[in-house]
Order: C-alpha cells, then sequence, then structure tokens
C-alpha cells in the first residue's frame, strides 16, 4: 500500500541530512510508528511520503495516489473563518467526494469523533484539542487508505489522546496503513505493527513490533539514540 | 476539463466566503481607495493642471496599490494553519488553485473596489463618465485581468517568502508598468471624447497582454507552489 525506497534528502546544501538511504513498505492493516528525536527527519519522511517534499534520491509510492492520502500534522490545515463543517465540505469537494455524499459523511465523521454539537461553530472559536479532532475529521473526510500522522497527540489531554489512539487503532484495524511519527514512545508503540528508530535521518532500527510493549521499546530506543550520540 | 473547473470554483467559492467571513482584504483596499482619491484631490491645484490631466493616472495609481493590498492578502489566507500544506497534499490540480484564487481576486478588486473607486473618482474629479462608461469599463476589466493574472502568480510567489508585503510591490510593479501605460492612455482618449477607433489600439494590447500573462502564469503556477 505504501513503499519507500533508498529516500535521501538534505537541507543547507547537503549540510543537514533529513533522510539517508530510508526504506520500507507498508500493508493494509499495518501502522508503523517512527520514534526520533527532534531534527531526526520524521517530518521530512513523511512529507515526501505526502508528494510536499520531492526526495534527492530515491523514491516513494502510495497506492491510489494522493487520493489516498490523509494527513494529520502540527498545524490542522483547517481555516479559522469557516465552521468545522464548511471547512470538511471543502475538503470533501476537493478529494471529489461526490456532492450527495458530503453532507452525510460530515455529519458521521463529526459524529464519531463526538464533534456533532461543534459542526456549526468557526474553527477559530475551538479549544486546542478540538481542533486537533476536527483536523482528524478533516483527514478522514474522503475515507483514505493511508494515514500520515505527524505527532499527532501534541496537545491533546491525556483523555483526548487515549481517545485518539482508539480512533487509530479502529482505522488500523478496519485495514487502513498508518504512518506514525513521534518522539515520545509511549504515546506511539501500543498503536504499531512495526517500529523503527530514525536518527540524523537514518532508519538505525527498522523490525516489527513482535509483542514487544512500551517499556522494552523505549529502553531499545534509548539505547539507539545514546549509541548515536556517543 | 470538469475536474480543473470544479475544483476552481470549489477554491474560489471558499475564498470568497472566507473574505466575506473576515473582510480583511476588500475593507482594507475599499478605505485606501478613498483615502487615495481624497488625497489627490486635496493635495492638487486645480488651477495649474486640469482634472482631465491628471485624472487618468490617478485612476489607475489608486487601483494598482489597491489591488496590491488584496492580492497580499490572497495566498496568506493560505498559512493559517498551514492549509497550503494541506492544499498541496490533496489531488488539486495546481492550475485550479491559480485559477480559483484568480476568480476571487477578481471578484474582490473588480466587483467592491472598482466599483466603489469609480464613482468616488466621478465625485471628487467631477470627470463626467456616463457617456464613455461602456469602453470605460471594458479598460478596466481588461487590464484589472491582467493586473490580477499578474499579481496571483507572484501572490503566490512571494506568500512563504520573509517580507512578503514589502516583496510583492517590488517584484509586481515592473511587470503592471505595461498594462498601466494602456489602461492610462485608453482612459485618458476617452475622457477627452476621443473616437473610439484611438482607443481600440489600446484594447487590443491589453487583451494581448492579458492573454499572454494568463497563459504564462497559469503554466508557471506550479513551478512556484512546490517545493
Amino acid at each position: 500500500m505504501l513503499w519507500a525506497e533508498g529516500l535521501r534528502h538534505a537541507f543547507n546544501e547537503g549540510r543537514v541530512v533529513a533522510l539517508d538511504d530510508v526504506s520500507f513498505n507498508l500493508a493494509a492493516g499495518q501502522t508503523l510508528a517512527i520514534f526520533g528525536p527532534n531534527g531526526a527527519g520524521k517530518t521530512t519522511l513523511l512529507k515526501v511520503l505526502a508528494g510536499l517534499i520531492r526526495p534527492q534520491a530515491g523514491s516513494a509510492r502510495v497506492a491510489g495516489g494522493r487520493r489516498a492520502i490523509g494527513w494529520i500534522g502540527h498545524q490542522s490545515q483547517l481555516y479559522g473563518h469557516l465552521s468545522v463543517r464548511e471547512n470538511l465540505l471543502f475538503w470533501a469537494s476537493l478529494y471529489g467526494v461526490p456532492r450527495a455524499e458530503r453532507g452525510a459523511r460530515a455529519t458521521d465523521v463529526l459524529a464519531r469523533l463526538g464533534m456533532t454539537d461543534r459542526a456549526e461553530q468557526p474553527v477559530w472559536s475551538l479549544s486546542r484539542g478540538l481542533v486537533q479532532r476536527a483536523a482528524i475529521a478533516k483527514a478522514l473526510i474522503h475515507e483514505p487508505r493511508v494515514l500520515l500522522l505527524d505527532e499527532p497527540f501534541t496537545g491533546l489531554d491525556l483523555g483526548a489522546a487515549a481517545e485518539l489512539r482508539a480512533l487509530l487503532a479502529a482505522l488500523r484495524g478496519a485495514g487502513r496503513a498508518l504512518v506514525l511519527t513521534t518522539h515520545n514512545v509511549d504515546e506511539g508503540a501500543e498503536l504499531a505493527t512495526d517500529v523503527a528508530f530514525q536518527l540524523r535521518g537514518r532508519f538505525v532500527q527498522y523490525a516489527p513490533r513482535a509483542g514487544r510493549g512500551s517499556a522494552e521499546i523505549a529502553e531499545a530506543y534509548r539505547r539507539a539514540v545514546a549509541g548515536t550520540n556517543g | 476539463m470538469g475536474e480543473l473547473l470544479r475544483q476552481t470554483w470549489t477554491i474560489a467559492r471558499k475564498d470568497l466566503l472566507l473574505e466575506f467571513r473576515s473582510r480583511t482584504a476588500i475593507v482594507s483596499a475599499v478605505v485606501f481607495t478613498a483615502l487615495v482619491l481624497t488625497v489627490f484631490n486635496f493635495g492638487r491645484d486645480p488651477t495649474a493642471v486640469s482634472a482631465l490631466d491628471l485624472a487618468p493616472s490617478i485612476l489607475w495609481v489608486t487601483f494598482t496599490f489597491a489591488a496590491m493590498l488584496g492580492l497580499n492578502r490572497a495566498f496568506q489566507l493560505e498559512l493559517e494553519n498551514q492549509a497550503i500544506e494541506g492544499l498541496l497534499i490533496s489531488p488539486l490540480d495546481r492550475r485550479s488553485l491559480y485559477w480559483g484564487k484568480l476568480l476571487a481576486n477578481l471578484r474582490s478588486f473588480v466587483a467592491v473596489v472598482e466599483a466603489v473607486g469609480l464613482p468616488l473618482f466621478v465625485l471628487f474629479f467631477n470627470v463626467p463618465v456616463g457617456h464613455v462608461l461602456l469602453p470605460l469599463l471594458a479598460v478596466m476589466a481588461l487590464a484589472t485581468l491582467g493586473f490580477v493574472a499578474v499579481g496571483t502568480l507572484f501572490s503566490a510567489m512571494v506568500v512563504r517568502t520573509r517580507f512578503a508585503e514589502l516583496m510583492l510591490p517590488v517584484l509586481l510593479l515592473p511587470f503592471l508598468l505595461l498594462p498601466l501605460t494602456y489602461a492610462v492612455q485608453a482612459t485618458a482618449r476617452l475622457l477627452a471624447d476621443r473616437p473610439l477607433s484611438e482607443v481600440a489600439g489600446w484594447l487590443r494590447l491589453l487583451a494581448a497582454y492579458d492573454i499572454v500573462f494568463l497563459a504564462v502564469a497559469s503554466w508557471l503556477f506550479p513551478y512556484t507552489v512546490d517545493e
């Protein structure tokens, strides 16, 4: 469903390496959790997968192209002066959802995220947590087969983060492929079917989770970071 | 083609709705237009130069700088919450983004700024335009299309740069010299009651400028928004 082969990318005329020979593939129902410190190149990787950045070497492909991608990132990508529903209808239209289905899709996704009573509120009037939920609704409105999640738990309280984890688990169960980046192992480990540690642009470890718990993955991550820094 | 038009309309409709809700660009451009015309009205010596000689230049300089305000805003609203990234990830055809922004800019600029500016211009400069209204509207439509065609492209180019509001006029004004000259020449002849045959040449030049720059901008636009 998602293939990346030999991705390389650097900024500042090659001085800052963001991607260094990154390769992986992901099938339906799999979740790749990528852990790495700030500046490791996680966001660059997601932007390459989404087609926002053209890599300097290698290639990435998503089955179904842009239409199959849903994106949840640091920023909501929503228009503050439009209501939540207006935003969803706009993005549904851009993704080619048939006009007759847009309203029902928006109603459905808002209900799944517990935002039915906020549908007509302008985005600027929502709290950070609610904006993040609206951003998730936006990412799901066209029923993408691949979800790219860049630090999706940032700014969420414990309850909202748990709800988001449950939602993502349900999406994975429904056959979506998820790529999740975070610097917090506890947040992402339990969702993952595959785990990668990205340091200075490189996947220093990439393996199936294979029953490892959060604590075990966190310990392996700490060792990897210490090894790279040392 | 149908998909291109549908996406174009989706972008234009969203921009117009946002502008209607926030009124940021339109209000500032209209206030600017009114203020500049007022300043020119009181700042000139009517005994030194006749209103008829000054009026075409004043009208078009005012419209040009008012357009800058609106054009600056066109892509800045996409920076809010990084909506621009959402647009670029989506299957939106980049040309639809350009044409949608162009439509929204035209609507804001033509419908509001010029609709307010022209009556104020007539009022302040006491220049009757009733008898040449149709050809004058044709000049305004063609010149505005040229301004907005180039301005929408440059607005996208500078939006992610530092000092975007300064960069836009610096980059854009040299490209507006031609349509500005054509529009001033055509307007001067219309206001002086010269025969329409004298205006036709300037109108053709404006139309040629529009065709060339619409084509070039539409072709170049995808390269300006992709990283």
